[in-house]
């Protein structure tokens, strides 16, 4: 079963090598080399994925949504389900086939099925409303496409709140050629929060009391011992912040453990899920999260994990310890554990109100200990969108610090801790120019373009090191003829537009806008910085994601979008631009085209942003290898780009995936 | 005025009920909600201390609102106190609310209305604030500022100190109520949330008469401070 030749668990290729056409042949080569030499692995392991997870293949499939009652929590509540399973059942397809599910609704609901991640017609999509009209109640819907992509996906109702309530389940798709990542078992991990109240009646609670769910908030007692370490003065001045903006660093998540309860693959935690594995055996775990409001940190103490997907697609192999996973995101990584042992595969929610557990044995009567939560985070200033880059509290212009409303003339700006000279406008951030290693760095990709190139000042780029004598700044592709033609970043760099807040931001709606946004790339997230350094744990970011696959569109970007994450956290209201879906016009694509969207997160909640339909290309600093995602984490104060080639006809949902933001953060794109 | 944005709202209203009914892929954003609060339900510790209540309930969707307020104090004296007030509010600001209505004030008699403009809303330093100007018949102007703060003892302990403070355009002698500033009532309320939505209480209220309405009350014989030790609970929906 066990290939003969392979050490690493991923066929891999030269790093450093730029020239495309090169890639492609390895790349091709090593598959052949892969399929002379072990059988197609597909067999092999189909029978021992998670007996919890039940599995269903082939090319037809019949899937039927009904309630039932479950019990998670000692009391029992009514789910909707699918085939009486929640999770629904695994679907395994094979790339190339052409699959058809027909989707009956026993509800007394309408229904939808969206395949979640699937490049597929349209009205495929399973979006109601949206060239489909929903499944009626008793009515069957009839699903076919070609199934043109393979990796770890999954599906899930599009219909009111029922992902809630349990309609979701796994897709896995065999390649139809041989898969590079080589493995001798694979397991489906699905992270999902459940509660006993009805999904409307938590959106209602949280519009009653936008911290209804939060049993972290700052306490007199906090306060106190703030001030026995910080000194009085201090406290006051760190907390003016917070009180003049009127947020809470302590929120975190909007729904928390205190309704939540956590399931990995629909057991609870008291339960837990486990899996087996043999001596040797090479372990691919597919993490789906498939959560309504949930965050997760993922780790597997005593083992390093080597990801080699992301949202379905492979991406040239990362080995990390820990990473996080937003709802609706994907993530395969290959173990090797070790035999007579046993891990615990640990799932803890971003606000460490909760987690959930798997045990990974190969002798069923070991169980890994559940290592402690981590400590809770608490935001910072930097997660407000404000430039704290450098220290220096001189000459802050406040007058782009712009939070809730006209009420910011009361604050004392001298005491806030809070620097940084006036923001330049370019955003040297971008620059992903982070330790010694500048050598041997290309400067003919920086992405220096536009004309704002007079204004820079080299002074203050964080080239970190001093080693910038060997930098040939001839290289670096300042050109300025070319770029302003674009006037855009070059494709893979990200933007390097200004941040314009345009004038439906402004209003009762929106409580803040970040304006020295940074970019979100580098950064593990809120509670998980300091991970590397207190914990020595390796933390996965956004940066660290190339594709295996050479870039499939290699154009630059044509035009850029640039979108901003807006909400009122006290008022419960979740927009775009400061426009909910119900007042937005569409987003209009022309088909072929090739564009950037910038999203730029005015809130202090990180946001999963699912675009439907076409891939959303994650511009993580190698033009050569964009990977491809479908779901973008967005953190808070912070921004991202990616690329999208509007190759798919049609209307699609573009939205957050956190349930509850979902019906306001939420645009129609419109394909034509 | 009044009725003509009642009236409006009520278009309104239905108007985002139809437009929302439709299927949506994210569900309606924006439902039509009801929020009953009880803030203050308390009896005062000596037998012969009145039971007061102050409650408000809203009705409506995220930016627009149908508002209800309403307190009152009740004893086996003739000494009552009943007012209503009905608000539309519309908001102004991200943590602001502008609220216009009419309130009732039944008891004592006779009954007084008053037209109402008030700002409603949460200052930096999560100051709860509800500021109203009221205008009544005969050129009778009032003026009543309230301010609350949450202070969390734990997560579930809440300490709520409150004040509040009422200004009279001119004197109303039938009701012992002079010019000028009339009273002052500070408290402080210690809450535990058993569920958030259901709150028992321990707390101590303070009511100062100043000015000519001090005046009225001596004339009458009746004390210008009182200060009570009160039970109660807190409770919405």
């Amino acid at each position: 079963m066990k290939s003969q030749y392979m050490i690493k668990p991923i066929i891999q290729t030269p790093d450093s090598e730029p020239n495309n056409s090169r890639r492609r042949f390895v790349f091709g080569a090593s598959a052949m080399l892969a399929l002379m030499s072990i059988p197609f692995p597909k067999n092999a392991f189909a029978n021992a994925l998670s007996q919890s997870l039940s599995q269903l293949s082939g090319k037809v499939f019949d899937l039927s949504i009904d309630y039932k009652m479950v019990n998670f929590t000692g009391k029992s509540a009514r789910a909707t389900v699918v085939n009486q399973l929640l999770p629904a059942p695994l679907l395994r397809w094979k790339e190339g086939e052409t699959v058809t599910l027909r989707v009956k609704n026993n509800l007394d609901h309408d229904s939808s099925i969206h395949w979640h991640g699937i490049i597929l017609p349209t009205e495929m999509d399973g979006v109601p409303g949206f060239s489909f009209d929903g499944i009626k109640p008793g009515e069957t819907f009839e699903y076919q496409f070609t199934v043109q992509q393979s990796g770890t996906y999954w599906y899930h109702s599009h219909s009111g709140y029922q992902e809630q309530t349990g309609l979701f389940g796994a897709i896995v798709i065999d390649p139809a050629t041989p898969d590079p990542v080589i493995y001798d078992r694979d397991y489906v991990i699905m992270l999902s929060d459940w509660s006993d109240e009805a999904p409307e009646n938590i959106y209602a609670k949280l519009k009653k009391q936008a911290d209804y769910y939060n049993y972290r908030e700052r306490t007199v007692m906090d306060f106190f011992s703030d001030v026995d370490k910080n000194g009085l003065a201090n406290t006051w001045n760190a907390r003016s912040m917070w009180n003049n903006a009127r947020m809470s660093d302590r929120d975190i998540s909007d729904v928390t453990g205190s309704t939540y309860t956590y399931l990995m693959n629909g057991n609870p935690p008291q339960q837990g899920w486990q899996g087996l594995f043999e001596q040797g055996e090479k372990v691919r775990l597919r993490f789906i999260n498939s959560s309504a409001m949930t965050i997760f940190d993922v780790r597997i103490p005593g083992l390093k994990m080597t990801v080699v997907a992301s949202d379905g697609q492979n991406i040239q192999p990362v080995s990390v310890d820990e990473f996080r996973i937003g709802v609706a995101e994907t993530y395969d990584v290959v173990i090797e554990p070790e035999v007579d042992n046993a891990y615990c595969i640990f799932a803890q929610s971003i606000d460490r109100t909760g987690f959930t557990v798997g045990n990974l044995t190969s002798d069923p009567s070991l169980h890994a200990p559940i290592p402690p939560m981590d400590p809770r985070p608490v935001l910072g200033h930097s997660d407000m969108g404000m430039d704290m880059s450098d220290m220096d509290m001189s000459g802050m212009d406040h007058s782009k610090m712009d939070m809730g409303g006209g009420d910011m003339s009361g604050m004392d700006h001298s005491k806030m801790a809070m620097g940084g000279g006036d923001m330049p406008s370019m955003d040297h951030s971008k620059m992903a120019m982070g330790g010694g290693d500048m050598s041997g760095m290309d400067h003919s990709k920086m992405a220096m373009g536009g004309g704002d190139m007079s204004g820079m000042d080299h002074s203050k780029m964080a080239m970190g090191g001093g080693d910038m004598s060997g930098m040939e700044h001839s290289k670096m592709a300042m050109d300025a003829a070319k770029a302003t033609v674009s006037g855009l970043g070059l494709a893979g760099f990200g933007s390097n537009n200004e941040i314009k807040h345009i004038d439906t931001e402004f209003g009762p709606q929106v409580d803040m806008r970040a304006d020295a946004p940074k970019s979100g790339l580098h950064d593990p997230g809120i509670g998980l910085r300091d991970h590397q350094q207190q914990f020595n744990r390796k933390v996965l970011t956004y940066g660290d994601i190339k594709g295996l696959h050479p870039t499939y569109d290699t154009r630059q970007p044509s035009r850029e979008i640039q979108l901003h994450l807006t909400g009122n956290m006290n008022r419960y209201m979740w927009s775009v631009n400061g426009v909910k879906f119900m007042d937005a016009a569409p987003l209009e694509f022309e088909y072929g085209e090739r564009l950037r969207i910038t999203l730029v997160n005015d809130t202090m909640m990180t946001h999963p942003m699912h675009l439907h339909g076409m891939w959303s290309e994650l511009e993580t600093g190698d033009p050569d290898f964009i990977p491809r995602k479908h779901t973008v984490l967005v953190q808070p104060g912070s921004k991202i780009s990616y690329l999208v080639t509007a190759d798919a006809k049609g209307q699609w949902a573009y939205h957050c995936h956190l349930l509850f933001h979902m019906p306001g953060m939420f645009r129609k794109v419109v394909v034509k | 005025m009044n009725k003509t944005n009642l009236m409006a709202l009520g278009l309104l209203s239905l108007s985002a009920t139809l437009t929302s009914s439709a299927v949506f892929a994210g569900g309606n954003d924006d439902p039509l909600l009801t929020k009953v609060m009880l803030d203050q339900f308390e009896k005062g510790v000596d037998p012969q201390d009145p039971t007061q209540f102050s409650a408000q309930a809203w009705l409506g969707y995220d930016l627009n609102k149908l508002w209800l307020k309403t307190e009152g104090e009740y004893s086996n004296s003739d000494k009552q106190d009943l007012e209503i007030q009905a608000l539309y509010s519309k908001p102004i600001a991200p943590y602001w609310d502008v609220q216009f209505g009419i309130k009732t004030d039944i008891k004592p008699t006779p009954t007084r209305n008053w037209a109402v403009i008030g700002v409603q809303g949460l200052a930096p330093y999560f100051f709860d604030i509800d500021a109203a100007l009221f205008i009544g018949d005969q050129g009778r102007t009032a003026m009543r500022l309230s301010a609350e703060y949450e202070l969390l003892i734990t997560q579930k302990l809440i300490l709520t100190p409150e004040v509040e403070v009422n200004l009279f355009g001119k004197d109303d002698a039938e009701l012992g109520i002079g010019s000028g500033l009339s009273d002052v009532s500070a408290g402080l309320r210690l809450r535990y949330e058993i569920v958030r939505e259901f709150a028992p209480y321990i707390g101590v209220d303070w009511r100062q008469k100043l000015g000519n309405t001090a005046e009225y009350s001596r004339n009458e014989g009746e004390d210008t401070q009182e200060t009570q030790f009160v039970i109660g609970f807190r409770a919405w929906f």
